[in-house]
């Protein structure tokens, strides 16, 4: 068991090769020229091995939820593929997705919007391990009793509302709504993002301690940096629609080679170094996505940008072995 | 009192949960005081109208010429009407056509506005803009013009009135619960049942039309008076229940001409729709709080 845990994952368990999701703005009338798209995703490829932790920042509509919502189909996505052990999921007929659905599971945002309020936790939770037969119906209770424990709640919540929990505690039932089936792979999208801090680092260790119980895969989907860097193996960071640069997490954090990350990665208050970080400032807005930059996309604010920058769409390439960016200049 | 009681029902409490969920749901029902006395009266007017025979003084069809249009006495409770038969005998034998008229038209109604409501709402497309435009075309009819119309192709008669007057309120029902759906079904909620690997229907059964029960339930206990004046309508316009027989509406629209001289006519069938209503309103609102898991 210790060797085991030691060994580096290698498996690749999710491998996403460059997916794609547009949204249509407005139908095209008899005026418009022409459909116009937002790309919220625009062909990203990365891969995620068994075990390990994906981490995913970017700033807000930067397109990291609608990329998790893309890999687990809840929104089909426009372009690319996603292969799960091997097949791709992309193309999948209704029955089979909701069978996938027991392996790779997501934990949402919002732990107010996200419980349904007419349904007690036991109904909601029993509902999900009955149409899955996850176990016989006579233990249906004992296991949803069980997962509830695991999570940190307790036995008797089974019978209780959404309303009558904490924040930190509802963000627990959805944990356990997404460990019901047994998952592989779970999508954290912004999953502690609506809690104060203190539950933050609590419900952080928690989704830790069930990783090696339960030999989960995390893919968490955060804007919070230091978030992130605590709990994650590897880190991608994305921009408009697209992952610029993807790390190891030492190596992403000692060493940013994007201009976008090492402006971001200069945002991160220290209080513990005493010299001065030289902070770097981006100037203007993000794009919109509507128009996005020619080029790379993010010559429009990028302190490097050149000519070059503005003709040609860098090519997301391996700068060392674990470690890749999407730059004409690193 | 109200605290002692309190405290010996805490004493209680080591039944199953479920059991406590359900006592629960039925001490709240119990505290919303209007909502009891509004049961308690329509539970007595649907007896009434059901042992009507038994509970009523005189024969509703009885004419007497020699107390025509007679005030409120002891000997007739709400008075007589221009050809001397008693009112109140009269009412609560019409209870027994106006609740049948409320009740089952709004059912029709509800039974085919909530399907196909859901449908529309959750899966949009091309279908939901064929059920749009049928139900805007529906509604763009006055309610009673096109009542009139479906009767009379379905011919005279309660069952036929019943009948119209349920497709005429049905497209309030699908335009409210595809408004729901349609609220709901982006909410993270829906989406996580999604997520979930749970199958549509089930989806849209157990975790969106729950959730979109409040409104429809003050809208069918509306849609109940609105009915319930419809069919008076219909039975004025000879489309409905026929003479002899007592509604509500008839004797209301026949008091009409009476107003001045015997106001009693139609001001006691007035009153029984309204209490008729307002219970049902009423009651319906407990009903609702009462399912509400929030309210504790």
């Amino acid at each position: 068991m210790q060797a085991c845990e030691k060994q580096q994952p290698q498996v690749s368990l999710l491998e996403v090769r460059s997916l794609k999701k547009y949204f249509p703005v407005g139908k095209p009338g008899l005026f418009s020229r022409e459909k116009q798209e937002v790309k919220a995703v625009d062909d990203i490829s990365f891969s995620v091995k068994k075990g390990e932790t994906l981490g995913i920042v970017g700033e807000s509509g930067c397109g990291k939820s609608t990329m998790g919502r893309a890999i687990l189909q809840l929104q089909a996505p426009t372009g690319g593929e996603v292969l799960f052990e091997g097949q791709d999921i992309s193309k999948l007929s209704k029955k089979e997705i909701r069978d996938l659905r027991k392996d790779i599971q997501i934990i949402f945002q919002d732990p107010f919007g996200s419980l349904n309020q007419r349904m007690t936790v036991g109904a909601m939770l029993s509902e999900i391990v009955h149409v899955h037969k996850i176990v016989p119906k006579e233990k249906e209770l004992n296991y949803v009793q069980k997962l509830l424990q695991d999570v940190g709640l307790r036995a008797e919540h089974y019978w209780r509302y959404p309303h009558e929990f904490s924040g930190g505690q509802r963000q627990r039932i959805s944990i356990a709504r997404a460990l019901a089936v047994r998952p592989k792979l779970i999508i954290c999208d912004e999953a502690v993002s609506a809690l104060d801090v203190s539950v933050q680092a609590q419900v952080l260790n928690l989704l830790q301690k069930l990783k090696q119980k339960y030999q989960l895969t995390y893919i968490f989907i955060s804007h919070d940096l230091s978030v992130v860097k605590h709990i994650s193996d590897r880190v991608g960071v994305m921009y408009l629609g697209k992952m610029v640069e993807l790390a190891d997490k030492h190596e992403m954090y000692s060493n940013p080679q994007h201009p976008y990350t090492k402006a971001l990665f200069s945002a991160i208050p220290d209080v513990s170094s005493q010299a001065k970080k030289e902070r770097v400032v981006l100037k203007g807005d993000v794009p919109s996505p509507l128009d996005i930059p020619s080029g790379c996309r993010f010559h429009s604010r990028c302190p490097l940008a050149t000519d070059k920058c503005k003709a040609e769409a860098p090519e997301f390439r391996d700068l060392n072995r674990v470690h890749k960016a999407a730059c004409h200049y690193v | 009192m109200a605290q002692l009681q309190e405290a010996t029902i805490k004493e209680v409490k080591v039944q199953s949960p479920r059991a406590t969920m359900y006592m629960g749901m039925l001490k709240r029902f119990l505290q919303n005081k209007l909502a009891v006395v509004a049961g308690f009266f329509i539970v007595l007017l649907i007896g009434s109208a059901l042992f009507a025979p038994a509970v009523a003084p005189y024969d509703p069809g009885a004419q007497d010429y020699t107390k025509i249009m007679n005030s409120p006495s002891a000997e007739h409770w709400m008075g007589t009407d221009e050809i001397g038969r008693d009112i109140f005998s009269r009412v609560i034998f019409g209870a027994r056509v106006s609740l049948q008229a409320g009740l089952i038209s709004v059912a029709i109604a509800l039974g085919v506005g909530i399907p196909v409501g859901l449908i529309a709402g959750y899966y949009r497309g091309f279908l939901d803009e064929i059920i749009m435009r049928i139900t805007d075309a529906l509604l763009s009819f006055p309610s009673l013009v096109l009542a009139l119309a479906l009767a009379a192709v379905l011919g005279a008669g309660l069952e036929n009135a019943m009948i119209a007057i349920g497709i005429v309120l049905t497209p309030n029902f699908i335009r409210l619960v595809r408004a729901e759906v349609l609220a709901h079904r982006e909410r993270e909620y829906v989406e996580a049942a999604k997520a979930s690997g749970l199958r549509d229907w089930r989806v849209i059964l157990v975790h969106i039309f729950p959730n979109t029960l409040a409104p429809m339930m003050v809208q069918a206990t509306l849609a109940i008076a609105s009915a319930i004046i419809s069919e008076a309508s219909l039975s004025y316009l000879g489309l409905g229940t026929q003479p002899p027989t007592p509604s509500w509406g008839a004797m209301l629209s026949a008091g009409q001409g009476y107003l001045a001289d015997a106001p009693w006519i139609a001001i006691a069938p007035g009153i029984f729709i309204f209490l008729t209503v307002i219970s049902i309103n009423l009651f319906g609102d407990g009903v609702r709080d009462m399912l509400d898991p929030k309210l504790k």
